[in-house]
């Protein structure tokens, strides 16, 4: 299977095991995984600011790096929402339409293409799990505690594959940490505050990680348990799923 | 008045801790009733696609429904009055104030009557109107504004409420026992409706076929003033029209389970014609909401029933609290209907969440509020509502992401300088850093990685 990997501009720059994980769980599970070598940014940060008409340059660029994929995965829902959702500009209109249905999230794609029904993989650890927003009210990667429906999680089906792994969940199931793109700073107080009282549910859990399938949750909440001084780290669903004793 | 954004009217609120838990924990205690109650019902999903579907059709035809309304209320004896906004709004109720010599007047809870400013405008004529819905009377007696549309005094403590009553009404000091302060309130409240000689309420449903109308209540207080006085003036925004009175029965049954998790208002009270004697008026109100019924992208906010579902489940509301938002409707719909009210005094709002969603999902007529939230920043950016630095620092943003180049560059001399000089960054005038550590800065990239390793 063809796959493009779609590494999202600030997890290449700053989380680079995120996407080695993503890279390498993808080849063990049998893809043939390219990476396009020009690859940027999405233009989320921008069209979520209320800069959409600045997104044109990411747009073409996008387009220009991964058009012609069977399949394009990214270890992202919010950045792969906003390509389902915003992506507009490209040379060739079909181009388009093909990106935003061949476009997966991760956890999306090993459940729903791969059918991925066991793993190699070990993290004897207590994991609180948190809910990205946009993977699962957007992607519906996931039930949601707001709607009277049967519960599922892709995210939990593939970390319950993972041998001697104790998931924990907060009270609050899916509350956003808080994150939210420009929000972190422009609205930093509440930012700060959701987040400190996401991981308050999760540290009366005792876990030893939290994990996410969007990396931004995951630096802000990281941000704010270094600041405590706190012994909690953060970990990606796909660092998680490619660990082996 | 220079009124601040929300923002920073948020950081204030949250400097409190402890008294932000309190809040957060006591709207999200309403989440949760919300939660029980609606998993109750197998044909939730059902019912909110129902009345999305209701509100779309009668959206579609409001003309039409307007006037049939109109004519079988007319019929009935109803006096009907149009307003085009605020200050119409206002001068009619004056008149018929000025008119009928009136000045013993109650008012049960009105949205439409808090964002046109109806208190302050008679109180500037010289007539005073007593709120009569108990979270409207705190805040009224406080000389403030409700912080929330279900539950106005919901930024209050027992505490706070106690003090109140002991300056006004003169109850015992530090008496705090909430039955002893309701049993204070009513008793006040009990002499005013029965020397009210007019009383204003809102309005929930408004049938087209029937031209009657249904008020809800959880104290009766609509009740007690209407029933007192001779004079009923009933406000209503366009949006408020059902078409049948069968349709009733989807959104009685939505409204309370998503405001509060009963399933049913106590009181939901029918109005179909004056008593013999009684003046029976209804003011059908604008104010904006036919322009907003023209932008295809926002049209259907004015599904909305007000039943603060979207607030209680939102945590930016439950941490920042509703005075943040800076008008009569806070929370997630008040930030979607507000800067079609006043875009530049409404600039910061629809920036005042993190697009999570959880509004859209608990919203029981379907509104795509987080996705309205998102357009109103398109437009509100383009018309030049925003800073001159942030729009330089997107411009500069979209520049480097646009050329991969630029990009691999830019982010490898950041990433040196994080190493190098981590004091470029984490310092004070970082937002980030104010609460919060930097993310480690890595020597390579994963492209880096893959050119070595793949």
């Amino acid at each position: 299977m063809k796959v493009g990997l779609f590494i999202p501009c600030y997890i290449d720059q700053f989380y680079p095991d995120v996407a080695i994980a993503t890279y390498q769980l993808l080849k063990k599970l049998g893809c043939e995984v390219s990476y396009p070598m020009d690859q940027t940014c999405c233009g989320q940060p921008m069209a979520n600011s209320g800069f959409s008409n600045l997104t044109k340059g990411c747009d073409v660029n996008f387009v220009k790096n991964f058009r012609g994929f069977e399949y394009i995965v990214a270890p992202s829902g919010s950045c792969v929402l906003h390509i389902k959702e915003h992506l507009k500009e490209g040379a060739d209109p079909s181009d388009l339409q093909k990106i935003r249905e061949s476009v997966y999230e991760l956890s999306e794609f090993l459940v729903d293409i791969l059918k991925v029904t066991r793993l190699e993989a070990s993290f004897p650890h207590k994991v609180g799990m948190h809910v990205s927003c946009h993977g699962q009210r957007g992607l519906h990667l996931s039930s949601m505690s707001e709607l009277v429906a049967p519960e599922f999680s892709k995210a939990e089906q593939l970390l319950n594959m993972v041998e001697g792994l104790e998931l924990l969940k907060p009270v609050r199931v899916d509350e956003c940490c808080g994150f939210g793109g420009a929000f972190c700073v422009f609205e930093e107080a509440v930012s700060v505050k959701m987040g400190k009282d996401r991981i308050k549910e999760h540290l009366v859990n005792d876990v030893e990680f939290i994990t996410a399938g969007d990396t931004s949750c995951l630096m802000h909440l990281e941000g704010i348990l270094n600041r405590q001084g706190s012994s909690v780290k953060t970990i990606h669903l796909a660092e998680i799923l490619n660990k082996v004793l | 008045m220079n009124v601040k954004q929300h923002a920073e009217a948020a950081e204030e609120f949250i400097r409190d801790e402890a008294r932000t838990d309190w809040h957060d924990e006591t709207l999200w205690f309403v989440r949760d009733k919300r939660d029980i109650a609606v998993n109750k019902l197998p044909e939730w999903e059902i019912l909110r696609d129902w009345a999305s579907r209701i509100k779309d059709h009668t959206l579609s035809n409001l003309d039409h429904y307007l006037k049939s309304f109109e004519e079988k209320a007319v019929s009935n004896g109803i006096i009907v009055h149009w307003a085009t906004d605020a200050e119409d709004h206002n001068r009619i109720i004056h008149k018929i104030i000025a008119d009928n010599k009136i000045d013993k007047i109650v008012k049960s809870k009105s949205m439409l009557t808090e964002e046109c400013h109806l208190n302050e405008y008679l109180q500037s004529k010289g007539i005073k109107i007593l709120d009569s819905d108990l979270g409207e009377y705190i805040v009224q007696l406080r000389e403030e504004t409700p912080s929330h549309i279900v539950l106005p005094a919901i930024h209050l403590k027992r505490q706070d409420v106690s003090e109140t009553f002991h300056e006004h009404l003169n109850t015992e000091k530090g008496n705090y026992d909430p039955q002893y302060l309701a049993g204070a309130a009513r008793h006040h409240l009990r002499e005013r409706f029965i020397e009210a000689d007019l009383a204003i309420t809102g309005v929930n449903f408004a049938i087209a076929e029937s031209g009657s109308f249904v008020v809800c209540t959880n104290e009766g207080n609509a009740d007690m003033g209407v029933h007192a006085a001779n004079i009923h003036i009933a406000c209503m925004g366009i949006e408020k029209l059902i078409p049948k009175t069968d349709h009733l029965g989807v959104f009685l049954r939505l409204l309370a389970r998503s405001a509060t998790g009963q399933p049913i208002t106590t009181y939901s009270s029918h109005f179909n014609k004056p008593r013999p004697g009684q003046q029976m008026h209804m003011v059908i109100v604008d104010n904006g909401r036919s322009r907003q019924l023209g932008r295809p992208d926002f049209r259907n906010s004015l599904k909305c029933i007000r039943c603060a579902a979207c607030f209680n489940t939102c945590p930016v509301y439950r941490k920042s609290g509703g005075h943040s938002y800076h008008s009569a409707v806070a929370g997630p719909i008040g930030s979607i209907l507000n800067p079609n009210l006043d875009m530049k005094a409404n600039s910061d709002l629809p920036f005042a969440s993190t697009l999570c969603g959880s509004c859209s999902n608990v919203c029981p007529v379907k509104i795509d509020i987080h996705q309205q939230l998102w357009k109103w920043r398109q437009i509100i950016v383009a018309n030049g509502n925003v800073e001159k630095g942030k729009k330089v620092g997107m411009q500069g943003m979209a520049w480097v992401l646009s050329n991969p180049q630029v990009y691999r560059i830019s982010g490898k001399i950041g990433r040196w300088v994080m190493r190098t000089f981590p004091f470029m960054l984490s310092n004070r005038l970082n937002a980030w850093y104010k609460q919060r550590e930097m993310p480690r800065a890595p020597e390579k990239s994963f492209r880096d990685w893959f050119i070595e390793n793949k």
